[in-house]
């Protein structure tokens, strides 16, 4: 059947341009965790939904950042978006991921959706759908590490890691040491799409 | 994949993905109140049921269903097959009417093969006469390794009317293709020529077997495939086949009980085993629901594949 891992070899002879190193990484998402603790009021009565993969990695480390900066416990839900994706019919069948509801519901709570990328935001009209048939959000935020533009949607970010303009044909990848084993923000152009 | 005929069409990825898929769906599902996904909106799957069947042909239509696929149940009483039309005249007109996939149960082994060479959608074997019923192995599978953790390694014992029997057919090539190892039980009248060449080890007593079992299935005695005497009493079967209080006390702590369904208490198995805390039978149809659902995304949630 179709649904094709991550390669292990995700490059192969495409070109590979640093955009943030382990640090700068690192530093990002503490700015990040920093933002949501002040623009949530010490991230008062919010959870982090993570869509998977990249995503809900991040949801963790931003988890894990406020917690040291502020001591509060934020719920980590994971929402995989397949199911719910309106491009199902353009490409193979894909891989589920998993789907874990933050402790506690989403109900009545401030929803903060956590991905890598945003890029055409159809992935994030996907977890809106998705999210309705959880429960009623007080109201959803969106956090990305990268935004890419390209959007296909009127979907915008409440919370930006880095802006970083690209062509279509490039790619942005992610590198998280929980998935990849090294911690980078790349693009690669010229390789297989 | 294009279409599911048989358990031997998965090799071990395949049929991986497709348990992995049940279980995200389940997780996906837990706790909901609207137990629906818009996965398969504008898409047609038509249930062809040329034989009597209640939890299949439900189960596949609510799997069709909760992924929003529009559905359309056929049973050969009531249709123009009662006036002598034939299975492909009858695929051609479903072919007609655009249906994305074909779910089909016949009395006929290899009816399903025949039906995937006719239509272009997607053909499903809900079950052909005594060959093969592949979404049974697979929500076994799923209800084993839900259970007891794993499948590699895992002894599952089969037994009764394994010659007959479609779920066991499907179940042998599905666990050996998982790993399992399987040990075919039953009366040396109803076991197949050539079960020789099976992935499977047979055995003819079923007081042996039992103690060192993770998984003990137990098949319908099928009277109404039987045309012949195949065991000398209903009776005598029970009693050197049947699984009751006594035999159940031989199994291992942690072993399960399972029936694919509809069971004969008292014949190959006594009510108070079924009804015991080892049984999954009622496991095995909400497992079922699952596995179809992953089986029909597989099949219809992405790009068409040419077959």
């Amino acid at each position: 059947m179709g649904a094709a891992p991550d390669s292990s070899d995700p490059l192969g002879s495409a070109t590979r341009r640093p955009l943030l190193d382990a640090n700068s990484l690192a530093r990002t998402v503490d700015r990040m965790a920093h933002q949501i603790l002040e623009k949530t009021a010490g991230a008062h009565n919010t959870v982090l939904i993570g869509i998977p993969t990249r995503g809900a990695t991040l949801a963790r480390r931003l988890a894990a950042r406020m917690r040291a900066f502020e001591g509060v416990d934020v719920p980590v839900g994971i929402l995989d978006t397949t199911l719910y994706r309106d491009d199902l019919r353009l490409r193979a069948v894909r891989a589920l991921e998993e789907t874990t509801e933050p402790p506690g519901g989403i109900t009545d709570r401030l929803v903060v959706l956590v991905d890598d990328v945003l890029y055409s935001g159809r992935t994030v009209r996907a977890a809106l759908d998705a999210l309705r048939e959880l429960g009623r959000p007080r109201a959803v935020q969106l956090a990305v590490l990268v935004d890419r533009g390209h959007r296909e949607l009127p979907i915008r970010a409440d919370f930006v890691g880095k802006n970083i303009p690209t062509a279509p044909e490039e790619q942005v990848r992610v590198l998280l040491a929980e998935v990849d084993g090294e911690n980078a923000v790349v693009i690669i152009s010229g390789g297989p799409s | 994949m294009k279409h599911l005929l048989s358990a031997a069409d998965l090799d071990r990825e395949a049929a991986t993905l497709v348990l992995d898929t049940a279980a995200q769906i389940d997780a996906a599902l837990a706790g909901r109140e609207v137990k629906k996904l818009p996965t398969l909106r504008g898409r047609t799957v038509v249930n062809l049921f040329y034989e009597d069947s209640t939890r299949t042909r439900i189960s596949f239509e609510l799997a069709a269903k909760r992924l929003s696929a529009d559905v359309i149940t056929f049973s050969a009483k009531g249709s123009s097959v009662s006036k002598g039309e034939s299975l492909k005249d009858t695929a051609l007109t479903l072919e007609a009417m655009g249906a994305d996939a074909v779910v089909v149960r016949h009395s006929m082994s290899g009816a399903p093969h025949r039906l995937a060479q006719w239509v272009r959608g997607s053909v499903v074997n809900a079950g052909d006469g005594t060959h093969e019923h592949p979404t049974q192995a697979l929500l076994d599978a799923f209800t084993m390794r839900a259970r007891l953790g794993r499948l590699e390694g895992l002894r599952v014992t089969i037994v009764g009317d394994v010659l007959h029997s479609r779920v066991a057919r499907s179940n042998v090539l599905l666990l050996s293709t998982l790993g399992a190892e399987v040990t075919v039980v039953a009366p040396p009248t109803l076991l197949p020529v050539g079960v020789d060449a099976w992935p499977v080890e047979v055995s003819f007593d079923l007081d042996q077997s039992l103690p060192k079992a993770d998984v003990v299935m137990m098949l319908r005695v099928q009277r109404e495939r039987m045309s012949a005497s195949y065991f000398p009493s209903p009776r005598e079967y029970s009693r050197r086949y049947g699984l009751d209080a006594t035999r159940m006390a031989m199994l291992a702590e942690h072993a399960i009980v399972m029936h694919p369904g509809p069971m004969n208490r008292g014949m190959e198995i006594a009510a108070e085993v079924a009804d015991s805390v080892r049984s999954t039978i009622v496991e095995q149809v909400s497992n079922g629901l699952s596995v179809r659902m992953a089986v029909l995304y597989l099949l219809l949630g992405g790009a068409e594949v040419a077959a």
